[in-house]
C-alpha cells in the first residue's frame, strides 16, 4: 500500500516516541547515560544532538542495507556501522568542542552501547523502508533528547544556579554575599538524576495511564 | 467542648457529599476525628478490635519524645550561655528557665515549619486522591526538628520536609507503604544537598547573633583523629576533652550536655522515651536490645583493633555519642519501615548497631553512620524478612516429611 510522505501512520512513528512511547520514561532504556551526563545543559545538549545525529544515520543506513544483511550476522554489523558513526561524532567533538568532548569523555564512546539505538535498529529499521526509519530514529532520538534536557535543566538550575552555564540567581542570594540560598549539592550527585527521571515519569503516567493497563486492555 | 461540637456539626454540611466543600472532606474529617473520638462502627466481619488507633499510636510516640524535646532546649540554651554568658548557667531556677526559652525560642519555629509543611501536604495528597487524611506526619513531623541541627536554616528544614514526604512516602502511596523512614530521609537529603548546614562546627551551636560561637559535635571532634597527618599534640588534647574532665566526658555525654542536633544528645531523655515505648507496646524491644549489642559488639571489636584513637575509645562511650541511642529507639523502630518477623528484627538491629558504628569509624565524612545504616537496612528489611519466612517454611516442611 502506497502512503503519502506525513500519512497518519508516518506521523505516529514521530510523535509516538516523544511522549506515549517515551524510549526513556516508559521504555526505560538509555538510562545510564541520562544519570551521567545531565549534571550540564550543554552536555546534555550535545549528547542529545550527538544520539540524534548517529541514530538517523545508523537506522537509514541499516533499513537501506536490510535485505542485504546476512541475518546470523545483522548483530556485528549494526555494530559495526554504529561504532564507525560514533567515531565519526567522537573526532568533530574533538576537533570542534574539546572543552565538551574532555566533560563528556567516554560517554561518548558509549552511545554504542545505548540499547536506544540498537533497540531500534533491531526492532524497526531491519523490517522497515527508508522513510519510516529515518522517521522513527528521529523520534525516538529526540524523545531521548527532550527528557535529557529537562532532566539537566533541573539539575544544572537547583544544583549550580546557571543555565547553560550562565548565572541565574543573582549573586546577592548567596548566602556568601549576604543571601540566604545555597545550591544544592544533591543535584549535582547521581541519584538525584535518577529521582528527577522518576518525578517525570510520575506525572506523564498520572496524566495518561500506566502503560502496563495499557498493555492488559490490548 | 459542646462549642466545638456544635461548630463541627454546623460546618459539617458543607463537606458532605453535594455540600459546596466536597472535595474538602478528607481535610474535615481530619478535623473532626482529631478532636473527637470518631463514633464509626464495625462494618466487617471482624468485631473484635484493639481501642488502640493509629492517632493514639502516634500521639504515644510523641509523649515519649517530649523529654529529648525539652532536654533539647534546655541544651541549646547550655549551650549557646556557656559559651556566650556562663554566668546564666550557674542561676539556680531562674537560669533553667532561662536556657530552656532561649532554647524553645529557636526550636519552635522549626517544628512550626515541619508541621506546617509536612501536613499540608498529607492534605493536599488527601483531598486528591480521596481518601482520609492518615495520621503518620505526627510522629515524623516531631522527629524531624530533633535530628535537625539548630543553626539550619527554616527553608532547608522545609524543603527536606517535601522531598521526604513526597519521595519518601507518598510515592509509594502514602503511610504505611513508605520503604524508608520519611524522618531520617529528610535529614539524608539535607545532609547530602546542603552539606555545609547539617555538618561542621558552625551549625551545632546556636550563633544568636555573633557569628563567633562554634562547637563541634562529640563525633566531629574524633573524626579528625583519623586523618593524615594528625600531630600528637592534637590527638592529647582531643582524647583529653572524652577524660573524665572534659567536656565530652562519659558523664557529659551520658546526661546529654555536649552540641548535637536538638533531640540526640541526652541518653537518658532517650532512654525515658524508650520505657514509654517498651511500656506500651509500641517499640520493639528486639530491634532496640540487638541494636544496643550490635553497636556494642562493633564498637568493642574497634576497641580490641585499635589502629586508631577513634577505634580506642570505650565502647560505652562510643555508643552515648552522637545520635546512636536516639536513633536506634526511636527511628530503627518504625513500625513501617522496619523488618516485620520476631527473628528478622533481631537480625534487622543488630545491623543496625553494627553498620552504624562501623561506618561512623571508617568514613570521616560521615561523622554520624547510624542515619545512613538505618537508611540501608530499611531497604534490606524486606529480604531479612523474606529469607526469616522461607527458613520457617523449610522448619515446617521438613517435619512434616519425618
Amino acid at each position: 500500500m502506497k502512503s503519502t510522505l506525513f500519512s497518519k501512520k508516518n506521523r505516529k512513528l514521530l510523535s509516538d516516541p516523544l511522549g506515549d512511547q517515551n524510549p526513556i520514561t516508559i521504555q526505560v532504556l538509555g538510562i545510564c547515560s541520562a544519570l551521567a551526563i545531565t549534571v550540564q545543559l550543554q552536555q546534555a545538549l550535545v549528547m542529545a544532538m550527538s544520539v540524534v545525529f548517529v541514530m538517523v544515520c545508523a537506522n537509514v543506513i541499516i533499513s537501506a542495507l536490510r535485505n542485504v544483511i546476512p541475518s546470523r550476522i545483522r548483530i556485528i554489523v549494526q555494530l559495526v556501522v554504529v561504532s564507525s558513526l560514533v567515531v565519526f561524532v567522537d573526532q568533530v567533538l574533538q576537533a570542534f568542542l574539546p572543552d565538551v568532548q574532555e566533560k563528556l569523555s567516554v560517554f561518548i564512546g558509549l552511545i554504542v552501547s545505548n540499547c536506544i539505538i540498537m533497540g531500534r535498529l533491531e526492532a524497526f529499521a531491519l523490517g522497515n523502508k527508508l522513510w519510516p526509519s529515518f522517521l522513527d530514529a528521529i523520534g525516538n532520538a529526540i524523545g531521548y533528547g527532550w527528557i535529557l534536557l529537562a532532566v539537566a535543566f533541573f539539575r544544572e538550575l537547583l544544583g549550580s544556579g546557571k543555565l547553560f552555564g550562565y548565572q541565574v540567581f543573582p549573586d546577592g542570594w548567596y548566602e556568601a554575599s549576604g543571601g540566604f540560598y545555597l545550591n544544592n549539592n544533591l543535584m549535582i550527585l547521581p541519584p538525584m538524576a535518577l529521582i528527577v527521571v522518576g518525578i517525570i515519569i510520575w506525572v506523564q503516567r498520572s496524566r495518561k495511564s500506566f502503560p502496563e493497563e495499557l498493555l492488559e486492555e490490548n | 467542648m459542646s462549642f466545638l461540637r456544635n461548630t463541627l456539626n454546623k460546618i459539617k454540611p458543607h463537606f458532605l457529599k453535594g455540600g459546596k466543600l466536597e472535595k474538602l472532606y478528607p481535610a474535615y474529617d481530619a478535623f473532626e476525628t482529631f478532636l473527637f473520638v470518631p463514633n464509626h462502627t464495625t462494618i466487617t466481619k471482624c468485631h473484635v478490635r484493639d481501642s488502640i488507633d493509629l492517632k493514639r499510636t502516634m500521639g504515644t510516640v510523641i509523649l515519649a519524645l517530649i523529654p529529648c524535646l525539652i532536654f533539647g532546649c534546655y541544651n541549646i540554651g547550655y549551650q549557646y550561655y556557656s559559651q556566650f554568658d556562663p554566668s546564666f548557667i550557674t542561676q539556680n531556677f531562674n537560669g533553667f528557665f532561662n536556657l530552656f526559652l532561649y532554647g524553645l525560642m529557636k526550636v519552635f519555629p522549626m517544628i512550626v515549619v515541619s508541621y506546617g509543611v509536612g501536613l499540608s501536604i498529607e492534605f493536599a495528597f488527601a483531598v486528591f486522591r480521596k481518601h482520609p487524611v492518615n495520621e503518620g506526619y505526627l510522629v515524623t513531623g516531631m522527629l524531624i526538628p530533633l535530628i535537625f541541627p539548630i543553626d539550619c536554616p527554616l527553608w532547608i528544614v522545609a524543603l527536606s520536609v517535601v522531598f521526604a514526604v513526597i519521595i519518601g512516602k507518598e510515592v509509594f502511596g502514602g503511610t504505611g507503604m513508605n520503604i524508608l523512614n520519611p524522618a531520617l530521609l529528610a535529614r539524608g537529603f539535607a545532609f547530602f544537598a546542603y552539606p555545609t548546614k547539617l555538618s561542621g562546627d558552625k551549625v551545632w551551636v546556636s550563633q544568636g547573633s555573633t557569628d563567633t560561637i562554634s562547637g563541634e559535635t562529640a563525633l566531629g571532634e574524633l573524626a579528625t583523629l583519623v586523618k593524615d597527618n594528625v600531630s600528637e599534640a592534637h590527638v592529647n588534647d582531643v582524647l583529653s576533652n572524652f577524660g573524665s574532665d572534659g567536656s565530652y566526658s562519659l558523664l557529659n555525654s551520658f546526661l546529654g550536655f555536649i552540641p548535637g542536633s536538638i533531640g540526640e544528645t541526652s541518653v537518658v531523655a532517650v532512654l525515658i522515651g524508650a520505657g514509654i515505648l517498651l511500656l506500651t507496646g509500641l517499640g520493639s524491644w528486639r530491634i532496640m536490645f540487638s541494636a544496643l549489642i550490635g553497636g556494642f559488639f562493633m564498637a568493642s571489636i574497634f576497641k580490641f583493633w585499635g589502629a586508631n584513637p577513634f577505634m580506642e575509645l570505650n565502647p560505652i562511650h562510643q555508643l552515648c555519642i552522637g545520635g546512636f541511642m536516639f536513633a536506634i529507639v526511636f527511628m530503627a523502630t518504625d513500625p513501617v519501615s522496619a523488618a516485620q518477623t520476631n527473628t528478622g528484627k533481631l537480625v534487622y538491629g543488630f545491623l543496625c548497631g553494627f553498620l552504624g558504628i562501623m561506618i561512623r569509624v571508617f568514613n570521616p565524612a560521615y561523622p554520624e553512620g547510624i542515619m545512613l545504616a538505618i537508611l540501608f537496612m530499611n531497604v534490606m528489611a524486606p529480604l531479612i524478612d523474606h529469607y526469616v519466612v522461607q527458613a520457617s517454611i523449610k522448619r515446617r516442611m521438613n517435619r512434616i516429611n519425618i
